[in-house]
């Protein structure tokens, strides 16, 4: 009897089940892929990975928290307030008042040099509670019209500071407007020390930002007078403090360049600034500071680098030896099927 | 075939007792005309003619969802219905306002990209359906096309009123009206399984007056008038009339012919075409199959929701804070902070009207904290759920040579469902069994045959650790064990043997009445010889088979006779006999038997019976029956085996009592009234009555392999194995030990309605006193159940709960069936015996709502369909019985044994796969929409995004989705062979603690700590000094930068972290994802200013070459994903869950024995899991 015969006798009708040979095959391609037994590995965190791991961590850290900790060590730093000592003593009941009157706002300052300075010593001013990164602040300038002649209509985003008088202004827009117009000249044992303002700025805001051929138009002459201004001879691509603060800041307390002291200072040399304090920070209650500081390999002065990069090194040397004396204090027997949640619960649901 | 010439001759019409020739209730004929009737179709009638077709729709059918004119405006709103996706394109629209925190691109990208993916993926599956409609649509049918000639013409071409010829095997195109076939009677034979699931044939017989037009020239002058209802769905009424020859004539369903039915056993029919495309009764009743969801994605809607209010409550608080600020900028006209120019403001900012700039500040940051919703999260969970139904295809392990069928995921909405089953309901016949008879005992005149071992008794001994009992294959009987259906072996009775037997007239009666009492047809095979049979189902042709194999082979039926090869006791020689067929009495559910009145060559009338023990034993000649008590006890030694069990008697009839009967018969056949069949069982029941016992048969279902190893795996997983069986409860239990459902030592708790006051109560008929008797005995069982289910509470007992389709039935009411379930689920076994396929589905209802939990129904018949689409995961046996069963379910196996693979292996993993994944996405996106905040929580929440428009609008798209994909498709905890080694690790599915709101919530609390350690690092480390050597200053731009560059380290890393199955690809996209960020910042920032914005030569120019940059990012990884290793370091080391023990076990195998022992199987016993 053949199993031909056997099969549809008994298929009734189930006749799917079909004798017939079977020329397509629909088993499936044996592939590593397919049966999903591609080689892999399987980390595991067993006792020994995870202290291998947390000393390879604090191993790592440790030397870069002392080596980040000696860089900001190594940068001195002058910080040198001066908002309100700046505005004459009588007139501090009215800052505001003071700031916006044609008062002359020539203030001297005299610092010391606490540890050798190495040149380049970069100035920096430093705003507090100054919102550059406000959303209106941010949105309101016209790259368009900083890059090319053609666009210097392009001031629909720098409303109201977009047109004066119909023309529009060059550069347009808020920040431009409130230029930061502070300055300071540093003299030492009454000689004077030259700031340079060359090259404070990104080269790629020069080259790629600001125009070449742009000049300033019309700038600060609408009704309210903002910030500082700028000569219209000089091309905005050589504006560099323009450029600096047109680079807007991520948080309300920042720093901007503004420019290098490129010679040595030594200990306990009397510097003596002599600053025009014109920028007004006094309406919304901001600190106004003059900054002198070196540079290491990371940057300016700043311990947390240093400090977190230790804690987190320590940190992780700690539980490595925690978890060494746990596991060697109180091994556990592997797989002890008492954890298991639904056995511990066995009332379940 | 060969089979047609001998059929055409046959009048089986008039020997069938019941199914046709049914006569027209006339009544219905008067509504014809009217409102709902109001179909009128001309057959045959050429274009020209006058009248000529209606305008009623082609017969072109289409399944797809979209058509090219609609698929975009559809597939829009189809996409739009998700209030997340909804959410987004609102955003969307409002960035093209001066609302917008960023550019109106780069918000509505990230949308295009979803939706378009989306979309096409649509498009695709749709264009596939429509591929497969046009396959449909473009078979051939021969179609008369005037002057008497029939022309190949494809389906979706037919006209109402076509006239086409539908040759054997092939299925119906449109509903026809049947007008005649091959036979001279016109009747034909359909297969209805694509319909109803019934695989066994139903006649179909046309109309008197058109039976003779049989030739395919004869339609040359043929016209005909139908007037008929209006299109509809019911399968089984068709209300019409007919006028041909200028002569009405009403038509019933008798004559019309479904599409998607099949033609069998006839070899053409012509019909005229009635309802064509979407009127046919196929395509009107067609109902979507419910589209099921998984509990995960219910839960994860829950957790967008949940971030949506996280999201309004982070932008309420900024809201109410920025017109806090605002306002405070202008006081009594004077502006503090001057630089904003709050005096001359647009409303935004305007401080005048505050409460105003903070409403539209709060529609600012709806859109700018929609990075808090993970957008891309909808359709990568698609994606991967496509790409793991693939490897679930493609699983080699699935795929059974023996049918050629590998497994298919038909819906891959389910794939993680299938790692949370909590219940498994199951049919047995086709299901655990094999659903191919086979017959392996019969005890004939009180003497038992048959030596075969079933495997119950296999099991049995198994369990016993006893040898098994008689194993008598020897050489001989092996090679005749290949023929299917037939598993008998006894030298007593086989090769003509019987004729020593102590009865051996009675052995001849019995094989007489295998061979003669059935329905079947034999089918000759010309060029061997061998003949098959035909039958409506598996037992009778186990029957057949049987008696060919005794010696009494069935080789031809013709309209009034039955010839048989008969072994000839006395010359020990086949001769042939045939016996006039004179009636059939059909088996029906009710009747539970069937009967054949023969004459034979002697001129004896002779009623050859057979039918279940129930109703047969009280139909025995009261004193014929001398070997009565010992087939009752043989018959429950087979059902005890787990056998079907059979009686066979007869009756020798005089003359006259059967013209008598014969007439009844008749007149109750052509009877016109509604009770006809109620008549018919009355006149049948008369003649069968003082039967003399022959004997009984046994045929055994097999078991198909490996089920009682998946079972018992099963269990152990925890899973709660339900049985639902049409089955007696005898057979029902033996099988349930059979499959090792129920153990040795299990306590049994039997609901039944078989007691003798119920019983009593029947006999006297009162409808509602038994009703309330029962269920009041219902309730009663079920108490009791239930308080020895508590006693035993604390010990180890477990319990089996079989309850019987009567019992099921009261047990289901609506205030019982909590009872039910309350005693069901404390049991860790149930069986329902004698459930109808409604019950089935009841059933499943039940444990769906009642538990909450995840159910899976699996079936293979046309009666489990409902179960299987009421049930969360239906899983149809792609096996025998038809394809009903696979296309209502959402995955098809071939076999039972694959389930567990199916659950134990691809389910727990998908299931972990797809939590993770979920989890990850929410955690990824809480981390970078929280950086948002923070960072814009210090810009005084203007809405000030610290990142770059299209750092944003690319994070969910570039850099951080493909890892969360790659760990949704590839991630493995344990390898398969651990998975089904520690059965116990499913459990972490159906407890769902993967996905746990604690699970999710810390997932999220993690992303939080996450993004405050990356802001408050990134902000205090590039504070306000110099960042670099050169003395430049930490701009918004840098900053941006460095937090995002944090951002995309940390949560690829975290991914990192979380994979545990490290492949290549894995390494490619993980680590990739964050070489593309640099690749894109590099290539963005090398654009030119006005395309790059902000991100212009940042990377370059300032980050690339500062050391702090990258020791920032450095210090920021490694701290924000220390937590989480910690985490893990310490819950590995002492609160392992399941998966991280077994992964224990691997490692510990490995290390100890580098040949990979296999590791002794855990303490955990399945009593423990099952309480």
């Amino acid at each position: 009897m053949s199993s031909n015969a056997a099969a549809s006798s008994s298929g009734g009708a189930g006749s799917a089940d079909s004798a017939a040979p079977r020329r397509n095959s629909k088993r499936p391609k044996y592939s590593r892929f397919t049966q999903q037994e591609l080689p892999a590995c399987k980390p595991i965190l067993t006792p020994k990975w995870v202290v291998s791991a947390f000393i390879l961590v604090s191993v790592i850290f440790i030397p870069i928290g002392v080596a980040s900790l000696l860089a900001s060590r190594d940068v001195v730093e002058i910080v040198d307030r001066y908002e309100t000592e700046c505005i004459p003593e009588p007139l501090r009941g009215d800052k505001v008042g003071f700031i916006q009157s044609a008062a002359n706002k020539t203030c001297e300052r005299k610092i010391t040099v606490p540890k050798r300075m190495k040149s380049p010593i970069y100035v920096y001013y430093q705003l507090d509670n100054f919102y550059q990164n406000h959303r209106r602040y941010v949105k309101s300038r016209s790259d368009a019209q900083l890059k090319s002649l053609k666009e210097e209509n392009e001031t629909k985003s720098c409303d109201p500071e977009g047109t004066s008088g119909g023309k529009p202004i060059v550069p347009c827009g808020l920040i431009a407007w409130s230029l930061f117009n502070d300055t300071y000249s540093f003299s030492r044992n009454n000689q004077q020390l030259a700031v340079n303002k060359k090259d404070i700025s990104w080269k790629s805001d020069r080259d790629g930002k600001f125009g070449k051929k742009v000049f300033p138009k019309n700038f600060q002459k609408g009704g309210l007078i903002g910030g500082g201004t700028l000569n219209e001879s000089i091309p905005l691509n050589e504006q560099e403090d323009l450029i600096v603060w047109m680079r807007t800041a991520a948080l309300p307390t920042f720093r901007k360049l503004y420019g290098r002291i490129e010679v040595d200072l030594q200990p306990n040399d009397i510097i003596h600034i002599t600053l025009k304090n014109r920028y007004n920070t006094y309406s919304f209650g901001g600190k106004k500071k003059l900054v002198l500081s070196t540079t290491s390999w990371l940057g300016g002065k700043n311990d947390f680098l240093g400090i977190a990069y230790l804690t987190v090194g320590g940190l992780c040397l700690f539980l490595a030896l925690s978890f060494t004396i746990i596991y060697l204090v109180k091994p556990r027997k592997l797989g002890d099927p008492s954890y298991l949640s639904w056995n511990r619960n066995p009332a379940g649901h | 075939m060969v089979g047609g010439d001998i059929r055409k001759k046959l009048h089986l019409s008039k020997i069938l007792s019941f199914s046709c020739r049914r006569p027209v209730v006339k009544e219905d004929v008067s509504q014809i005309g009217g409102p709902g009737f109001s179909r009128v179709v001309f057959c045959n009638y050429s274009e020209s003619d006058e009248g000529g077709s209606r305008d009623y729709c082609d017969n072109y059918v289409t399944t797809t969802k979209y058509t090219l004119a609609n698929f975009l405006p559809k597939s829009f709103f189809e996409q739009f219905r998700r209030v997340a996706n909804l959410y987004f394109l609102l955003a969307g629209c409002l960035a093209f306002t001066p609302l917008a925190p960023y550019a109106a691109v780069s918000a509505i990208l990230p949308l295009v990209v979803v939706i378009g993916a989306t979309m096409l993926k649509e498009g695709v599956e749709d264009w596939r359906r429509r591929k497969q409609d046009i396959k449909v649509n473009g078979q051939k049918v021969k179609v008369h096309h005037g002057n008497g000639n029939f022309e190949h013409t494809e389906w979706k071409n037919l006209r109402v009123g076509d006239i086409v010829k539908v040759e054997k095997d092939e299925f119906f195109p449109a509903d026809l009206l049947l007008l005649s076939s091959s036979y001279e009677d016109a009747i034909c034979y359909v297969e209805t399984m694509n319909l109803d699931g019934e695989t066994n044939l139903k006649l179909k017989q046309a109309m008197d007056v058109t039976l003779d037009i049989m030739e395919d020239s004869h339609f040359r002058d043929f016209r005909c008038l139908v007037k008929c209802e209006d299109p509809n769905a019911s399968l089984y009424t068709f209300v019409g009339s007919m006028e041909f020859k200028e002569q009405h004539y009403s038509l019933s369903p008798q004559q019309l012919l479904l599409r998607d039915s099949k033609l069998r056993n006839t070899d053409y029919i012509y019909g005229a075409v009635i309802f064509t495309g979407h009127d046919t009764k196929v395509v009107q009743n067609a109902m979507n199959p419910p589209s099921k969801r998984s509990k995960i994605e219910r839960k994860m809607d829950k957790i967008v929701y949940l971030l949506f209010s996280m999201l309004l409550l982070l932008a309420v608080t900024g809201s109410v804070a920025f017109g806090i600020w605002t306002k405070e900028d202008l006081e009594n006209g004077r502006s503090k902070r001057w630089y904003l120019r709050p005096d001359n403001s647009k409303i935004f900012y305007d401080p005048k009207r505050a409460p105003i700039a903070a409403i539209m500040h709060l529609l600012t940051a709806l859109i700018l904290y929609n990075y808090l919703i993970p957008i891309s999260l909808y359709v990568s969970i698609e994606i991967v759920k496509v790409l793991q139904s693939i490897f679930i295809n493609q699983d080699l392990h699935m795929y059974h040579e023996k049918t050629n069928k590998p497994a298919r995921a038909r819906t891959s909405n389910l794939n993680e469902e299938l790692g949370q089953v909590d219940t498994i309901l199951s049919d047995k016949t086709g299901t655990l069994t094999c659903n191919s008879m086979e017959f392996v005992r019969c005890s004939i005149a009180g003497t038992a045959y048959g030596l075969c071992v079933t495997d119950v008794q296999r099991a049995r001994s198994k369990k016993n650790g006893s040898p098994l009992i008689h194993d008598v294959v020897d050489g001989d009987n092996n090679l005749k064990a290949s023929v299917k259906g037939f598993n008998f072996r006894d030298k007593r009775i086989e090769n003509g043997n019987w004729v020593n037997e102590p009865h051996p007239d009675a052995i001849q009666k019995f094989l007489r009445l295998l061979a003669i009492c059935h329905t079947a047809l034999p089918e000759v095979d010309t060029e061997t010889g061998n003949i098959f049979y035909e039958a409506e189902s598996p037992d009778e042709a186990a029957f057949v088979i049987a008696a060919k194999e005794l010696g009494f082979e069935f080789y031809n039926r013709t309209q009034t006779s039955i010839s048989l090869h008969e072994l000839d006791p006395i010359s020990g020689t086949k001769v042939n006999r045939s016996y006039k067929l004179l009636n059939v009495l059909e088996f029906n559910s009710t009747r539970k038997r069937m009967s054949v009145i023969v004459k034979d060559e002697e001129g004896r009338l002779l009623l050859f019976c057979k039918g279940a023990d129930s109703v047969m034993l009280e139909r025995l000649a009261p004193n014929a029956s001398a070997f009565e008590e010992q087939t009752k006890e043989h018959m429950d030694v087979y059902a005890d085996e787990g056998l079907r069990t059979l009686v066979a008697a007869y009756r020798e009839l005089d003359e006259e009592e059967y013209n008598e009967f014969n007439e009844e018969f008749n007149e109750a056949k052509n009877s016109v009234s509604a009770d006809r069949d109620a008549i018919i069982d009355e006149v049948a029941n008369k003649i069968e009555r003082d039967l003399i016992l022959l004997g009984a048969t046994a045929v055994e279902d097999k078991l198909q392999d490996g089920v009682p190893e998946c079972i018992d795996r099963l269990a152990q997983a925890g899973i709660k194995i339900w049985v639902l069986t049409g089955d007696k409860m005898e057979t029902a239990i033996n099988i349930g030990f059979a499959c090792s459902l129920l153990r040795q030592g299990m306590k049994q708790i039997i609901i039944s309605l078989d007691t003798p006051h119920i019983k009593t109560l029947e006999k006297e008929g009162d409808k509602s006193v038994i009703t309330k008797a029962s269920k009041g005995s219902i309730i009663h069982q079920l108490n009791e159940g239930k308080a020895r289910l508590s006693a035993s509470n604390g010990s180890s007992d477990t319990f089996a709960l079989i309850i019987d389709g009567k019992s099921l039935a009261y047990a289901l009411d609506d205030n019982v069936k909590d009872l039910f379930l309350e005693l069901a689920v404390g049991c860790a076994s149930v069986i329902c015996c004698r459930s109808s396929p409604k019950q089935k589905a009841l059933v499943t209802r039940l444990v769906k709502s009642g538990t909450g939990k995840t159910t899976l129904a699996i079936g293979d018949g046309a009666n489990d369909v409902g179960m299987l689409q009421e049930a969360d995961i239906g899983v149809g046996i792609s096996g025998v019985e038809g394809m009903q069963a696979v296309m209502s379910s959402d995955i098809a196996i071939a076999q039972f044994r694959f389930l567990e693979r199916l659950l134990l292996v691809h389910g727990h993993w998908c299931y972990r796969r797809i939590s993770t994944m979920i989890c990850y996405f929410f955690y990824k996106n809480v981390t970078f929409g929280i950086t948002v905040f923070l960072f814009e929580a210090n810009t005084s929440f203007s809405g000030q995004p610290a990142y770059n428009d299209w750092y944003m609008s690319l994070y969910n798209v570039l850099f951080t989705s493909l890892p969360a994909m790659a760990l949704g498709v590839f991630d493995q905890d344990v390898s398969p062979r651990f998975c089904i080694k520690f059965p116990q690790l499913y459990q972490e599915g159906v407890q769902n603690v993967l996905f746990s709101w604690k699970r999710i919530l810390s997932w999220m609390f993690n992303g939080v700590c996450n993004a405050i350690v990356i802001f408050f690092f990134c902000t205090s480390v590039l504070e306000t000094q110099a960042f670099r050597k050169g003395g430049q200053i930490v701009e918004l731009q840098v900053l941006g930068t460095t937090m995002y560059s944090c951002v995309v380290w940390v949560v690829n890393c975290q991914m990192a972290l979380s994979v545990s199955y490290f492949t290549l690809i894995q390494h490619i996209i993980v680590w990739g994802s964050i070489l593309l960020w640099y690749i894109f910042l590099f290539a963005y920032g090398s654009m030119p200013p006005r395309i790059s914005t902000t991100a212009y030569k940042v990377f370059l120019e300032a980050c690339m070459l500062a050391p702090s940059y990258w020791l920032v990012i450095l210090l920021v990884v490694f701290s924000a994903l220390l937590p989480f290793f910690l985490y893990s370091a310490i819950s590995m080391q002492f609160f392992p869950m399941y998966h991280q023990m077994i992964q224990w076990k691997r490692l510990k195998s490995n290390s100890d024995d580098p040949e990979n022992r296999p590791i002794e199987p855990t303490s955990i016993t399945a009593s423990e899991i099952r309480r």
